[in-house]
């Protein structure tokens, strides 16, 4: 019985042992926030006037366009490369929707006076890497060594909000709430088919039966309309980050660095 | 009751060792393709790179024509570049390090001509040279990127199939280690700049 154990239990030690070995690695990016939002001043540079108007400007962006713009003010990334942190960070958080891989990350890292745009694969195209450093050289270098870090970021990100304007649109929660009522439409109908047979077999069928089946529609219906209002409450927007949190984008090294 | 037992010991160990060898092998099947997926992006993103050298080739030499020898490093070096390809199921160590290399001569070769567009002050104002710059710099780190998933995904690969026992059922199924993309040699040092 010994001899029987000692295998599993070394497996699973150093199944145990791979999986540290795996986050380490991911270790030192910040881990997802529990709230998903436009902005995280953690080198404290806005005041809160300004964090609240700067927030606002992209949860209304992403209301309008599905497209999330997120602004990370660390103080410190360690002896990271600022690109590839900025890369990873924003792959591994998600940002931007699935599939549309429309996200964008402005990355600020306080003690190496550093600055990273990182572009998600669907807007590579557009906010290219040669714009991404002349938003960079142009709008955030000058402001910030004025220390007015408001202005460098709020022109940055209207920048980029224009660069990518009538690219992307709020569909896919309509997209979505089509779909699942198609797929809604075919389990009435496969369940209206079912009811008919059924009665047919019944040859007429009591009275009873016939008013248990209807009340069983009837609840189908009743409670596909309550999943729906369900659905329409949580595309609606409380004012607390994103509407459905990071999308799950991809990035892939797009963007452009710079310092200041 | 007795005689059956060793069948039912036979069965039970039969029936174990079927599904610890099926989920061992469908898991490192998955593990394989995944690194191999992310190897293509490796390799596109190296393709990026050579695509972008003719242009940024044909803008230096608007200024700096005469610096024909680091201008002919370059395209010699893209050329050899471009030459290796590696299938991605034939992801050998032998062929990657022979990809490397080249890729690592380019690497080399274009340091050196953004080491001589330095001395030109009219080729580093110009527009397109500035784009071409960032494009190339964003290239790198894409470059970066794609690398350090693919390690990645070969880890998760090799972790899988090298611990005990995977290790001996790897071995009968014949899945072999794969190879990792090793950080250029002397790249640990900051290149030389000489004035």
């Amino acid at each position: 019985m010994k001899a029987h154990c000692t295998p599993s239990v070394l497996r699973l030690f150093l199944f145990l042992l791979c999986v540290s070995f795996a986050t380490r690695a991911q270790e030192d990016l910040l881990p997802v926030p529990k709230v998903h939002t436009s902005l995280y001043d953690q080198a404290a540079f806005l005041s809160k006037g300004e964090h609240f108007a700067l927030e606002q400007k992209l949860l209304r962006y992403q209301d309008s366009t599905s497209t999330q713009i997120v602004v990370v003010t660390v103080t410190s990334i360690g002896s990271n490369d600022i690109s590839m942190y900025g890369a990873e960070l924003a792959q591994k958080w998600g940002i931007g929707q699935k599939g549309k891989d429309n996200g964008v990350l402005l990355l600020v890292a306080k003690n190496e006076r550093k600055i990273n745009i990182s572009t998600g694969y669907g807007v590579e195209h557009l906010l290219t890497d040669a714009l991404s450093r002349r938003i960079i050289e142009t709008l955030i270098k000058p402001q910030f060594k004025l220390q007015n870090y408001y202005a460098g970021l709020d022109q940055a990100t209207t920048a980029i909000i224009q660069v990518l304007s009538g690219e992307f649109d709020a569909a896919p929660k309509a997209k979505r709430t089509k779909n699942n009522s198609k797929i809604k439409a075919l389990f009435i109908l496969v369940v209206l088919v079912f009811f008919l047979l059924f009665r047919n077999k019944k040859g007429g069928g009591g009275n009873g039966s016939r008013s248990h089946s209807s009340d069983l529609l009837t609840a189908l219906l009743l409670s596909n309309m309550g999943s729906r209002r369900g659905f329409g409450g949580s595309a609606g927007f409380g004012g607390g980050g994103f509407g459905g949190g990071f999308g799950g984008g991809s990035f892939g090294g797009g963007g452009a660095s710079g310092g200041w | 009751m007795k005689k059956w037992l060793p069948f039912i010991t036979i069965a039970v160990i039969v029936v174990w060792t079927y599904g610890s060898i099926k989920g061992f092998n469908n898991t490192a099947v998955v593990y394989e393709e995944d690194a191999k997926t992310t190897w293509s992006n490796v390799e596109s993103s190296y393709q990026r790179r050579t695509d972008l050298i003719p242009n940024l080739v044909a803008t230096v030499k608007g200024y700096a024509a005469h610096e024909s020898e680091t201008l002919e490093a370059v395209i010699k070096a893209r050329a050899a570049a471009t030459s290796m390809k590696i299938d991605t199921g034939n992801l050998s160590p032998e062929k990657m390090a022979q990809f490397q290399k080249a890729q690592q001569g380019l690497s080399g070769a274009l340091g050196r001509l953004m080491v001589v567009a330095e001395r030109y002050p009219d080729l580093k104002a110009n527009t397109n040279f500035l784009e071409l710059q960032s494009q190339l710099e964003g290239t790198e780190n894409r470059i970066n990127v794609a690398r350090n998933r693919f390690n990645n995904g070969v880890n998760a690969y090799n972790k899988h199939i090298k611990i005990f026992p995977n290790s001996v059922f790897a071995g009968w199924l014949g899945f072999e280690e794969m190879a990792r993309y090793q950080a250029a040699e002397g790249s640990e040092k900051a290149p030389e700049v000489k004035f």
